[in-house]
């Protein structure tokens, strides 16, 4: 095999180097850091957590060093995806008939070598064109963001590992390497998500988002061992591109549940579908994602957007015929996997909009936005949605990654803003406000907000983009095409009478109206009205490189929630098809060959209902939102009107449904008490106390040879009696310890007596 | 062989005997010297187990290629007798040396290296020296280094011995330092405890496999002597030198005779029970107590825990394996029947092995006892491989025993190192040793990720197999109890192992949570610093491996999977 990396079917090999290469860069040279107080200016005050602590403190040089490389290596894989995805656009008949791929042998097991190896067809490219472009944005924003933390070069080291391990995933030609690239991002999660481990909320949180998204991927990691010992290969290709052999998996039955009619490839699939779960959010194990915010901003928009969650939805769009198996959504018969798909995402997009909409943290907002978008590409999937799961997978991306870096401006902000208030009270400045401020002031919490329209105009616009694409504002945001076509898909199946498409057109149109509507509040009560305290007044991102790099992403983003919704328009639709696809839907064209032919589906031609839908949920909830928090802002101290409204739901939804607390009593206490049973009842009581018998019963023994050495024997002789007496001291010996000098004697005694039991054995063998 | 010209075996196995003699000679007070000779004895069995495990490997692919043509009929056929498993053993012994010991009860000194014994030979040597490091500063040095050094004497002779009762003679060799370790330089407070728990419990064991192993000797005399055309077929093969009166614990000659069915013959007049159904469970679960098999594992927390870090080491990570091998040396191998009536209910322990341990270590505020109880659960993954009975499955298990053993070395070298700053094994008490220690807050969290089965690290390399195989096992094997067959368990069993694989995520990151993360009190360890540089050897001694293997596992899988064949042939299974 000749390696020629002009070809495109090498080229994919270099795509995750660059972060990788990076991320030992930066790790291996910048180790050494200076420990200064962390009262010293030279630590930004990102965290009063680490007062009263010495902090390392990243050299000059390790900073300049760990950011350069670190862009470098993210524009490197930047330049090597868009090479290749330019050289697949180009490419006639890509997907179908021409994929790029190259392998290498890596592991013999018996006769075959597992082979590991990139792989890239239409579904690869969209990615491509997505992530390392996010991840690039991420980049730029994270200069400034984290221009002043004393960890700086530590973060660019995890983050282009991360990005290396998100570019591995997607260009990853089996599921083994696609696990291995799943799994690393696991772990820059856990390790980013408690970036900042002086915080006990920190650590916390990173346990717990590493545990759930753990136990999914054990899950799917059974899923792909089966897979493996089912068909001897896990390369995609080969298992998703060969319908006879999926054919046959979904007529196996499985080896576990295979009595209750369920095939090998149903149980398969809903094991990777658990790993989805556990990566994408997906109730019931979505607890992770809104606790993963206690990390820096730009880990999270890596976490919602980039990377992670995704990674989860496009495992399973990667891995869609192997789920369809045994089924045609297009006919309405859902494979049991699809089935849990549609149930689980449309579950999940609505319970999370509705917590969405009682909460006050702008990012936890954001967070069960998320979970619940992640929902309705989960649905998608469910009811055969393939390509808007995808379309609707890169917008979201988009304006997700816009959506967390604008919060994290506003984040920012607030805390310029307070800085500048401890300032101006230290010098004595008499306010009525700074009562507020002392103590625990939470520039995260959208009550402490309003007016920032203000003082940062560009983070104003930006989000309001940002927000109005995740609403789906109709016609000219990217979200409102791409959800467009989950709900034309889903209502498609419903006037076949389909109960699943049914079931997840309605209930991601009430979704969908939630979103609307708690976008529509949270762009109010951040941006709208008036500052409500004099933090929020004095809120702004200041001037200079700071400001600058965390503008400049929102902006280029803004861009793309805006038109990346265009390649994707139906060409039937009014007015607007002819104009952006006058031959055909441009990303449905491209990205259908991805499947082979038996598993693609025409899209369906456009129908008024769920159009005017979408535009009655999107509008309807933007209104809703606007009459209540728009047109009479909230002023300092007046209640959130919702309280009032929504009575004892609010504080239910307010509590998340108090799943972390159901959890905590249903998991997380049982095992603790399983783990005391365990090792008090089981461990040391029954098997030690068996154990402490036999000692106490061989001492008593010891004991009674002891005595009835003196009281016997002592009469008759003095031979023997001491030899027993030493038999019996020895025995007792055992117990209290003392028997280094006698272990040998044992030893020997042992083996004398067993070979003689031995001998006998084997002559009654002989014998018999 | 090639390259070899010196019997290079007993040269790792005597240079560590030989360095222990003389350093008892060397004056108590001259400290550097013995130090000296002991590092030096353990680096010299370092490399060469390093070259034997290289050389070995080179060789691999060739012996591939030679048992691929040995399985075609034609040369079946001039085998002549169903010799095939013992022939593939005979062929993959390399450093073969066999020297006769007492004539009249058979026995010799006969070592060699095959596909199951390499990986063990290297791991060994990585954690001699990684406890000799680690012993630097202990007091009374020189008995220390000398009981230490004949301990990885008799690990090393279990590990390469053919000849039964060299294996039994270099088992119990190894027994007796471990003791006098424990109880001499343990912790205190439970020292003499743990020593003597450890010592019965191991000591029992051993003794019940030797009984069962005697009468093996015995019965196969006779089968000899009653089959003596197949006694001939061995010579032709190569694999017997006695005469088949002559008693001989050379297991290629046990081999082929439990491969012509000398082992099923019925015992006790049982219509039932045949000789090798009735000793299997004796046998291996005799040897399996020193692999921690449940219910016999409660010494082992308490014995790794009282150790001394390099006992810790060496214990856990290479004496559970001498278990482990050893059961399925003398158990599987010469008692397939045995085997395949018994592990499919052996299976179940193991599975307890891994919940129960992981379950235990959750709940533990002692930083070693999490790592004694996280052995008891790995080490039922190993088992566990063994019960699958298959290639995949087998080849599992001794890629985890030799990942295991790497990484449990590097936590019980870890946790010392805190413990001699600290003064502390209380969790709680422990926290943000990160930044003092950073070295070995990233060695604990590599060894904590392959515990945990991270992909592109050994834990992983050795789950996967070991998950396929019970996957492929679970349509094969049946358990029948009377009347009642239960079938199709085994995947319902590797789900249930997989979840206990997260309860070892859970420990092990709030392990590294409390002791390596959160506040760090400098008033509470004013003086604790960065880690020596002999210390930060051991850490890449034992870390790198785990790296490189779970990058790169055709390093290991198939030389693995050469030494497990034979027995696989001899199962009868895939």
């Amino acid at each position: 095999m000749e390696v020629n990396f002009s070809d495109p079917n090498f080229l994919p090999w270099l795509i995750p180097v660059g972060p990788l290469l990076a991320f030992f860069i930066i790790t291996l040279a910048t180790n050494r850091a200076r420990l200064v107080p962390a009262t010293s200016h030279e630590y930004g005050g990102h965290h009063p957590d680490y007062e009263g602590m010495l902090v390392p403190v990243a050299t000059v040089p390790s900073r300049i060093l760990s950011v350069t490389v670190g862009l470098a290596g993210v524009i490197m894989a930047l330049f090597f995806s868009y090479t290749v995805a330019f050289s697949a656009f180009g490419e006639h008949g890509f997907g179908a008939e021409v994929v790029y791929a190259s392998n290498i042998a890596w592991m013999a097991t018996g006769d075959t070598a597992f082979r590991l190896g990139v792989f890239v067809d239409p579904l690869t490219v969209i990615m491509l064109i997505m992530v390392p472009l996010a991840v690039l944005m991420i980049f730029i924003y994270s200069i400034g963001y984290m221009a002043h933390d004393p960890r700086q070069s530590r973060f660019f080291a995890l983050i282009s590992l991360f990005a290396g391990a998100m570019l591995t995933l997607v260009v990853a030609d089996n599921l083994l390497l696609l696990f291995v690239g799943w799994e690393v991002m696991g772990l820059c999660s856990y390790m980013l998500i408690g970036f900042w481990f002086e915080k006990k909320s920190a650590y916390k949180a990173a346990i717990k988002a590493f545990i759930t998204t753990r136990v999914a991927d054990v899950v799917m990691l059974l899923g792909i061992v089966y897979l493996y010992y089912a068909t001897g290969t896990l390369n995609f290709r080969d298992i998703l591109y060969n319908p006879e052999l999926l054919e046959q998996l979904a007529a196996t039955p499985a080896l576990i549940f295979g009595s209750w009619g369920i095939s090998a490839a149903s149980i398969i699939g809903i094991f990777l579908i658990v790993g989805t779960i556990g990566k994408s959010a997906q109730f019931p194990l979505h607890v992770w994602l809104p606790d993963a915010m206690e990390g820096p901003t730009p880990v999270s928009a890596m976490i919602h957007a980039a990377a992670m969650v995704s990674a989860g939805i496009y495992a399973i769009i990667r891995i869609y015929p192997l789920l369809e198996a045994g089924g045609n959504p297009h006919y309405g018969i859902l494979s049991q996997p699809m089935v849990l798909m549609a149930v689980v995402g449309s579950f999940t997009a609505l319970f999370a909009a509705t917590i969405a909409v009682a909460q006050n943290d702008v990012k936890r907002v954001l967070a069960y936005s998320t979970i619940s978008q992640l929902g309705f590409m989960m649905a998608a999937l469910g009811i055969g949605a393939y390509i808007a799961a995808a379309f609707h997978l890169i917008t979201h991306a988009f304006f997700k990654a816009l959506l967390f870096m604008a919060s994290g401006s506003v984040i920012h902000g607030m805390e310029h803003g307070e800085h500048h208030v401890h300032e101006h009270a230290a010098h004595g400045h008499d306010d009525h406000h700074h009562d507020d401020h002392h103590g625990h002031f939470d520039p995260q919490d959208m009550m402490n907000m309003g007016g920032l329209r203000k003082t940062m105009p560009v983070t104003f616009i930006t989000f309001l983009i940002g927000g109005f694409s995740l609403a789906g504002f109709p016609l000219i945001t990217a979200g409102f095409w791409s959800k467009d076509e989950i709900l034309a898909d889903a209502f498609y199946g419903l006037t076949k009478g389909y109960g699943a498409h049914a079931l997840v057109f309605i209930m991601l149109a009430v979704a969908a109206f939630l979103t609307a509507f708690y976008t529509m509040r949270q762009l109010g009560l951040t941006f709208w009205g008036e500052p409500r305290t004099e933090v929020a007044k004095h809120a702004n991102l200041g001037r200079g490189l700071v400001s600058f790099t965390m503008t400049l992403p929102l902006i280029i983003l803004a861009f793309f929630a805006i038109t990346a919704g265009f390649v994707g328009v139906p060409p039937d639709f009014p007015i607007l098809g002819p104009i952006f696809s006058p031959e055909h839907n441009a990303f449905h064209y491209f990205v259908i060959e991805t499947l082979h032919p038996a598993f693609q589906a025409e899209a369906p031609a456009v129908n008024a209902i769920p159009v005017l839908t979408s535009f009655v949920v999107a509008l309807g909830g933007l209104g809703l939102g606007w009459w209540m928090y728009w047109r009479k802002p909230l002023v300092a101290g007046e209640e959130d009107p919702l309280v009032g409204i929504l009575g004892p739901v609010h504080t239910v939804l307010k509590n998340k449904y108090y799943i972390d607390e159901i959890y905590v009593a249903v998991f997380v206490k049982p095992s603790q008490a399983f783990s005391r049973f365990v090792i008090d009842f089981i461990d040391r009581g029954i098997l030690d106390g068996i154990l402490h018998t036999i000692a106490r019963v061989a001492t008593w023994i010891g004991d009674l040879f002891k005595v009835l050495n003196t009281w016997l024997i002592d009469g008759v002789g003095d031979g023997i009696p001491d030899g027993i007496f030493d038999f019996g001291g020895w025995v007792r010996r055992i117990q209290t310890g003392h028997v280094q000098e006698y272990l040998l004697v044992v030893l020997g005694a042992v083996l004398v007596i067993g070979i003689i039991l031995a001998l006998s054995t084997g002559i009654l063998q002989a014998a018999g | 062989m090639e390259g070899f010209t010196l019997p290079v075996l007993s040269v790792i196995v005597f240079v560590p005997i030989v360095a222990a003699i003389i350093i008892l000679f060397i004056n108590e007070d001259n400290r550097d010297l013995i130090r000296g000779i002991a590092i030096t004895s353990a680096v010299i069995v370092l490399a060469l187990s390093a070259a034997v495990y290289f050389s070995y490997n080179g060789q691999v692919e060739a012996l591939s290629s030679a048992q691929a043509a040995m399985e075609n009929p034609a040369e079946l056929a001039d085998i002549g007798a169903q010799g095939i498993a013992s022939k593939l053993f005979a062929d993959g012994l390399f450093f073969e040396e066999q020297v006769t010991w007492v004539k009249a009860l058979g026995i010799k000194y006969h070592v060699a290296l095959d596909g199951l014994n390499a990986p063990m030979v290297l791991l060994t040597g990585m954690v001699a020296v990684a406890g000799v490091l680690i012993s630097w500063d202990l007091e009374r040095t020189r008995e220390f280094m000398a009981f230490f050094l004949l301990l990885v004497a008799g690990v090393y002779g279990v590990f390469i011995s053919i000849d039964l009762f060299t294996l039994f003679f270099f088992y119990e060799l190894a027994i007796f330092p471990m003791y006098l370790l424990i109880a001499g330089w343990g912790w205190k407070e439970r020292r003499e405890y743990a020593a003597m728990k450890l010592t019965l419990y191991i000591l029992v064991g051993s003794v019940v496999a030797l009984i069962g192993v005697i009468a093996l000797v015995f019965t196969a005399q006779d089968f000899y002597l009653n089959n003596p055309a197949i006694f001939e077929a061995g010579k032709s093969l190569g694999i017997i030198s006695a005469d088949a009166s002559e008693l001989s614990f050379n297991m290629k000659q046990l081999m082929l005779a439990a491969e012509n069915g000398a082992f099923n013959i019925p015992v006790f007049g049982s219509d039932v029970l045949t000789f090798s159904t009735f000793w299997f469970p004796f046998i291996f679960i005799g040897f399996a107590v020193l692999a921690g098999i449940f219910p016999f594992h409660n010494w082992s927390p308490d014995g790794h825990v009282a150790a001394p870090t390099a006992v810790s080491m060496i214990h856990a990570g290479v004496l559970m394996k001498l278990g482990a091998y050893a059961a399925l040396r003398v158990g599987v191998q010469l008692l397939p029947d045995g085997a395949r009536v018994h592990l499919p209910w052996i299976v179940f322990l193991t599975l307890i092995n891994v919940v129960f341990g992981a379950f235990i270590a959750f709940r533990q505020r002692d930083f070693k006892y999490v790592i004694g109880f996280s052995s008891v659960s790995h080490m039922g993954l190993v088992s566990m491989g063994f019960a699958t009975m298959n290639v995949t499955g087998m080849t599992g298990a001794g890629l985890q025993m030799f990942s295991h053993g790497a990484m449990t070395a590097l936590f019980f070298g870890c946790v010392g190192m805190v413990y001699d700053r600290a003064h502390t094994r209380d969790i709680p008490s422990l926290g943000g040793f990160v930044k003092r220690m950073p070295w070995v807050a990233v060695a604990f969290i590599v060894g904590g990720l392959t515990s945990m089965g991270m992909p592109g690290l050994s834990g992983f390399i050795a789950e996967f197999p070991i998950f396929q195989g019970m996957w492929a096992a679970s349509e094969n094997i049946a358990l029948k109890i009377g009347n009642f067959t239960l079938t199709n368990y085994y995947s319902v069993i590797v789900i249930f192992a997989a979840l206990g694989i997260v309860v070892t995520a859970a420990y092990v990151l709030r392990v590294a949570a409390q002791v390596f993360f959160g506040d760090f009190d400098d008033k509470k360890y004013p003086h604790i610093g960065d880690i020596l540089p002999r210390e930060r050897i051991i850490l890449f001694l034992l870390g790198v491996p785990l790296i490189i293997l779970g990058v790169y596992p055709s390093i290991m899988a198939p030389m693995i999977t050469t030494g497990v064949n034979p027995i696989i042939a001899l199962l009868g299974g895939v």
